[in-house]
């Protein structure tokens, strides 16, 4: 039996990382929202690694964050370790991750979602989606309550007819016992979009009562107390660290032994699975040669005793895998919690969404997260975030939101998979981002927290203490430009210290801090007064004087394709009636639709004679509705 | 782009008269200063608009004067793209034209896309609708000249050359970026100090490379142009007919010339070195089995042969002896004797037979066909189809301007490393230059260096 539920604003379909950003954006932004979970227990569940964050990964973090999602101050709150990567290379690719305690994720991310104005928080299984003409009028759960929104965003991860594996046995199933979703999976087919297949895994849990510690290599925390969000407080945490072991020749023997019984090998699964998380069994055939690979045991929790085998991803059997993990020095006597496993689900194919992450065919309808074939929990709770603001301008009545690919990964992620798509589980990387020099984690706020100011995102009083870090920014810079250094026994000592050459004659201080040997913090050793400033501050000025000759190049570049993404192209072009248009050109423009000339240069395909030719086009049509303007 | 500078030979290319450069965009006029310098008005760019100034353009980096030039400078929006345009007037033909053109984008300037010049005026309003179909037309006409295809046309061997530069740097990249995205994994990577001199190899490999592409190099060499055919088709009085004088001997008795005749001849500013060769048949005289052996050899060594048949005789046995011997080189073809046999060979079966890259149709006696002979020459050297001896030939503006780029950036990314600026950095300019390269043979950046990573190294969790 059919009722009617109530009608909201915005509903989300899916409490994982997309979908909680996702809910949490549109309540911020005064929409009527409704949360929709298969599972209240399952809130923001951490499926695979218990971290967050690492290049790319912790960059998008920070742009969450600065855009007033939660991943960011919800780590600090979890976090149980926090190290800075890449610390031996410039600012642009240095990158916070964290280890979490996964039960203490979920449940503060839970109470976060409770306590949110506007966001109602439900457990009900979707069996389909209500569409009216074109557009999303609801949804229908399975028992039967019809809810009602013209906005719907479906956040539903890897659950889409989901199929777990492990050795030779396989059952539809999603992670961590849950259940694969197959009603909406079928309704979103009927929809006509374009689904594809992926496969991710995960590795085998060990208790750590048999886990004997002596034997690895302890990695622990940084000294540091970083955070990934602008506002959560500094705090001392006691941290815990991730142990460091190898696999063995034995290890590798007991894999090839078993490749039969693999489902990889046995075509069990058909799904693309990512090269960049290849399973052990995958690593031992694909690189014969290498005698040992890494292992890292880290915490899944501070509350538990289990804990996670990164590098050892697999779907062989149960017992193969006991007897693999026996052979790593450190593990001769584990026991296995849970096993590892391989997960197949569907997808839908990316390049059917506008770069709002609504879908093309159906107004008002959103998808978020893995869906989208990404990977990763940033990856999710990035779009997640970006479709939720979406939505809630859908709801409003505003212009869509979208974060450039010189503006943030968040743009350059969904401009790829809108505009690319994706041949295996897209994940991000640093390398992705063609303006990595500006998209640094020291200035994500820089670059968005005013954009995310003006729609409700982010309260006055965080934006105020942005503004004031902005100035001291400038303020610190100008110093730096002006203050003189003399020639001094006591500033040649520090200079000599920093094993750098004497002064000769005065100079600025701008100009210490461009040689490449000088931080920041050694000037505060020199002699006379300086101002004490936070970390965050000191960081990106240092990183903008290092870097200047590389970031104004960059910026040049930004400026110059700028003026083509501000040309948008209309939603009703016909291109085949384009003349001078490629074949090829314009079947893909006709295919993707995309929104401005920018994106289009960007499809493979479409020339820069198209390009021109979609100018000259633009132009014409710009100036023949001048003139009927004029005309009547 | 929108709103870079842009700059072009703007008058067709021929011998002699005057050539007009044209550069349009905001840096127009920096550009200009860059190389120009002025007889009188030292300070031309403050001078009114419209007006001629006339001086040198001078080489910066050697300081060596390339030509004696009138500049017109004329400022937005009074310009016909309504940006900043500076047109330099060139007197001394081809060569420094060229020259000029290089230095142009040695000094900031891009090498302008077909038609940009009209779309840029119609996009900034100086031309009107009417007009826009005529701007389509032009963009649309050139395409066909596009990078790729005169790629192929080089048979390959420039992108077998750009391949290996391509490698090298995505396999650097891969190093690189592996290590910035994976920094727990143990990523077997090059020192700097390999990574820098690799790099400092690279860029030194891409100068020899446009060293070849330097033009100036075939106007002293001359293009070894080999004229070859079976006996008394024509080949000395074609010889003769483009050095406008008798200088082999004619006679209507086959197998006249014995001897390789080597003559320089100047052909619509190029300087050609042309091979007359013996008749190629079949033959018990000794001197003459010589002079035949003398024309394989030379014909070994030609740039551009040109195949002469005659109209009156067709296609013979002979004819296909020495198409084969020509075999894999550059061809043009003639059909001579056109007077004698107005409904001639066909026109198919000449291409089937020489592979040429184009056919005319002569009558040298008489006269006929010469120049469209010396337009295809020309348009074949022009259009970077024919390569100069050993080294690669880059004719071709595009490829050239390209090179320069890939080489600036490698320049600039050992730079860096010397400075010990962090990885990311170099690598900045690691990715322009393999972008560079790639707008010569195409190819996809960010997926090639993905793909090497995760071909090459053992990552991920
Ligand atoms: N009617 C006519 N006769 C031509 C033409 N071109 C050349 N001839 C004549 O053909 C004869 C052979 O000309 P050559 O130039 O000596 O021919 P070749 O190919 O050099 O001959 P070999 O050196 O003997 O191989 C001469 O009598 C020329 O006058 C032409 O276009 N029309
Ligand atoms: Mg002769």
């Amino acid at each position: 039996m059919e009722y009617n539920a109530g009608t909201y604003d915005v509903i989300v379909i899916g409490a994982g990382h997309a979908g909680c950003e996702a809910a949490l954006a549109a309540a911020r932004m005064g929409c009527r929202t409704l949360l929709l979970t298969m599972s209240i227990d399952h809130v923001a569940l951490m499926p695979c690694n218990p971290a967050v964050g690492g290049p790319a990964k912790g960059h998008l973090v920070r742009e969450i964050d600065a855009l007033g999602g939660e991943m960011g101050r919800n780590t600090d709150r979890a976090a149980i370790q926090m190290r800075m990567l890449n610390t031996a290379k410039g600012p642009a690719v240095r990158a916070l991750r964290a280890q979490t305690d996964k039960v203490v994720y979920q449940t503060s991310m839970r109470r976060v979602l409770e306590l949110q104005p506007m966001l109602n928080l439900k457990q009900a299984m979707v069996e389909r989606l209500i569409i009216d003409g074109g557009r999303i009028a609801g949804v229908l759960t399975r028992t039967g309550a019809r809810f009602t929104a013209s906005n719907v965003i479906v956040t539903t991860g890897t659950y889409l007819k989901s199929r777990i594996i492990v050795g030779d046995v396989n059952y539809e199933g999603a992670p961590h016992g849950q259940f694969p979703s197959v009603g909406l999976a079928e309704s979103i087919r009927e929809l006509g979009f374009a689904m594809g297949r992926f496969k991710t895994g995960t590795p085998p849990r060990v208790d750590a009562r048999t886990v004997d510690f002596e034997r690895m290599a302890a990695q622990p925390g940084d000294e540091v107390h970083w955070n990934f969000s602008f506002v959560s407080p500094t705090q001392a945490r006691e941290q815990v660290p991730c142990w460091l072991t190898y696999t063995t020749p034995v290890t590798h023997e007991i894999i090839r032994e078993n490749l039969h019984r693999s489902p990889l090998y046995s075509g069990l699964i058909q799904g693309t699975g990512p090269r960049y998380c290849p399973s052990i069994e995958d690593k031992v055939v694909r690189f014969a040669d290498r005698d040992r690979h890494q292992v890292f045991v880290e915490p899944e929790g501070r509350e538990t005793n289990e804990m996670y085998v990164q590098g050892m991803s697999t779907s062989l059997p149960e017992d193969v895998q006991l007897a693999m993990l026996r052979s790593i020095p450190g593990l001769e006597k584990t026991e296995i919690v849970r096993s590892g496993y391989a997960i197949e689900y569907d997808y839908v194919v990316p390049t059917q969404l506008r770069p709002s992450l609504e879908t093309r065919a159906v107004q008002g309808l959103f998808l978020a997260g893995q869906i989208n074939g990404t990977s990763g929990y940033e990856e999710a709770a990035a779009q997640g975030l970006v479709a939720g603001v979406n939505a809630g301008c859908r709801s409003r009545g505003l212009e869509q939101f979208l974060v450039s690919r010189a503006e943030g990964y968040i743009g350059v992620l969904i401009d790829d998979l809108v505009t690319k798509g994706t041949p295996e589980p897209y994940r991000m990387f640093t390398s992705r981002a063609e303006y990595r020099l500006l998209l640094r984690m020291d200035n994500a706020d820089r670059r968005l927290t005013e954009r995310a100011h003006r729609l409700g995102l982010v309260d006055d009083e965080r934006f105020r203490r942005f503004e004031s870090k902005r100035e001291m920014i400038t303020g610190e810079r100008a110093r730096l430009e002006k203050t003189s250094v003399p020639v001094h026994a006591d500033v040649q000592r520090v200079l000599a210290e920093c094993g750098s050459a004497e002064l000769q004659r005065p100079v600025r201080l701008i100009e210490l801090l461009r040689r490449p040997e000088i931080r920041y913090d050694n000037l505060l050793f020199l002699p006379g007064e300086h101002p004490s400033l936070p970390e965050e501050v000191r960081s990106e000025v240092e990183s903008e004087i290092k870097y200047e000759g590389y970031i104004k190049k960059q910026a040049a570049q930004v400026e110059r394709m700028a003026k083509l993404e501000a040309k948008k192209l209309p939603d009703d072009i016909d291109y085949r009636q384009v003349r001078g248009l490629s074949n090829e050109a314009a079947q893909k423009l006709e295919a993707l639709r995309p929104h401005s000339v920018g994106q289009a240069s960007r499809i493979s395909g479409v020339s820069p004679a198209d390009i021109a030719v979609l100018l000259v086009y633009l132009e014409q049509q710009r100036r023949r509705k001048q003139g009927a303007d004029q005309g009547a | 782009m929108l709103g870079d500078t842009i700059a072009a030979v703007a008058t067709p290319l021929g011998e002699g008269g005057v050539g007009i450069i044209r550069l349009s965009g905001s840096a127009a006029l920096e550009v200009a200063e860059r190389l120009f310098k002025a007889k009188y008005a030292r300070n031309w760019r403050a001078r009114r608009n419209y007006r001629l100034h006339y001086g040198h353009i001078v080489d910066p980096e050697t300081g060596s004067t390339v030509d004696e030039v009138l500049l017109a400078v004329m400022r937005a929006p009074h310009s016909y793209t309504r940006e900043d345009v500076v047109e330099i007037h060139a007197h001394g033909g081809i060569v420094p034209l060229r020259r000029i053109l290089e230095l142009c984008i040695a000094g900031g300037a891009r090498l302008a896309e077909a038609g940009e010049f009209t779309k840029r005026a119609f996009l900034n309003g100086r031309l009107d609708l009417a007009q826009a179909e005529a701007v389509l037309d032009v963009i649309r006409s050139k395409t066909g000249d596009g990078l790729k295809l005169a790629v192929d046309q080089l048979g390959g061997r420039l992108s077998r050359e750009i391949a290996v530069f391509k490698n090298e740097l995505v396999q650097m990249l891969a190093e690189i970026e592996a290590s910035i995205d994976f920094p727990e994994e143990d990523v077997p990577g090059s020192t700097l100090a390999e990574i820098t001199g690799r790099l400092r190899q690279l860029a030194e490999a891409s100068g020899e490379l446009l060293s070849g592409a330097d033009a100036g190099r075939i106007y002293r060499e001359g293009l070894a142009t080999v004229i070859v055919g079976k006996p008394n088709v024509g080949k000395s009085s074609l010889l003769n007919a483009l050095l406008r004088q008798n200088r082999a001997i004619v006679t209507e008795i086959p197998g006249t010339t014995r001897d390789v005749i080597e003559e320089i001849v100047n052909i619509r500013g190029i300087p050609i070195r042309l091979l007359d060769t013996a008749g190629l048949r079949e033959t018990q005289d000794t001197i003459e089995r010589i002079g035949v052996e003398r024309s394989r050899q030379a014909v070994a060594l030609a740039d551009l042969v040109i195949l002469v048949l005659a109209a009156d005789s067709g296609i013979q046995d002979e004819d296909h002896r020495v198409a084969e011997l020509v075999l894999g080189k550059r061809v043009l073809a003639v059909v001579n004797k056109m007077d004698l046999a107005p409904h001639d060979v066909d026109e198919a079966q000449v291409m089937e037979l020489t592979r040429a890259e184009a056919v005319v149709r002569m009558a040298v006696t008489e006269g006929r066909g010469l120049d469209a002979l010396e337009s295809a020459i020309a348009s074949l050297v022009l259009g970077g189809r024919v390569t100069r001896g050993d080294t690669l030939l880059i004719t071709n503006e595009r490829h050239k301007e390209a090179l320069i780029r890939a080489r600036t950036h490698l320049r600039e990314a050992v730079q860096t490393l010397e400075q010990e600026l962090p990885l990311e950095l170099s690598a900045v300019d690691i990715r322009a230059a393999l972008e560079a390269f790639g707008e010569i043979t195409g190819s996809t950046v960010t997926e090639d260096i993905l793909d090497r990573i995760f071909s090459d190294f053992c990552l991920g969790k």
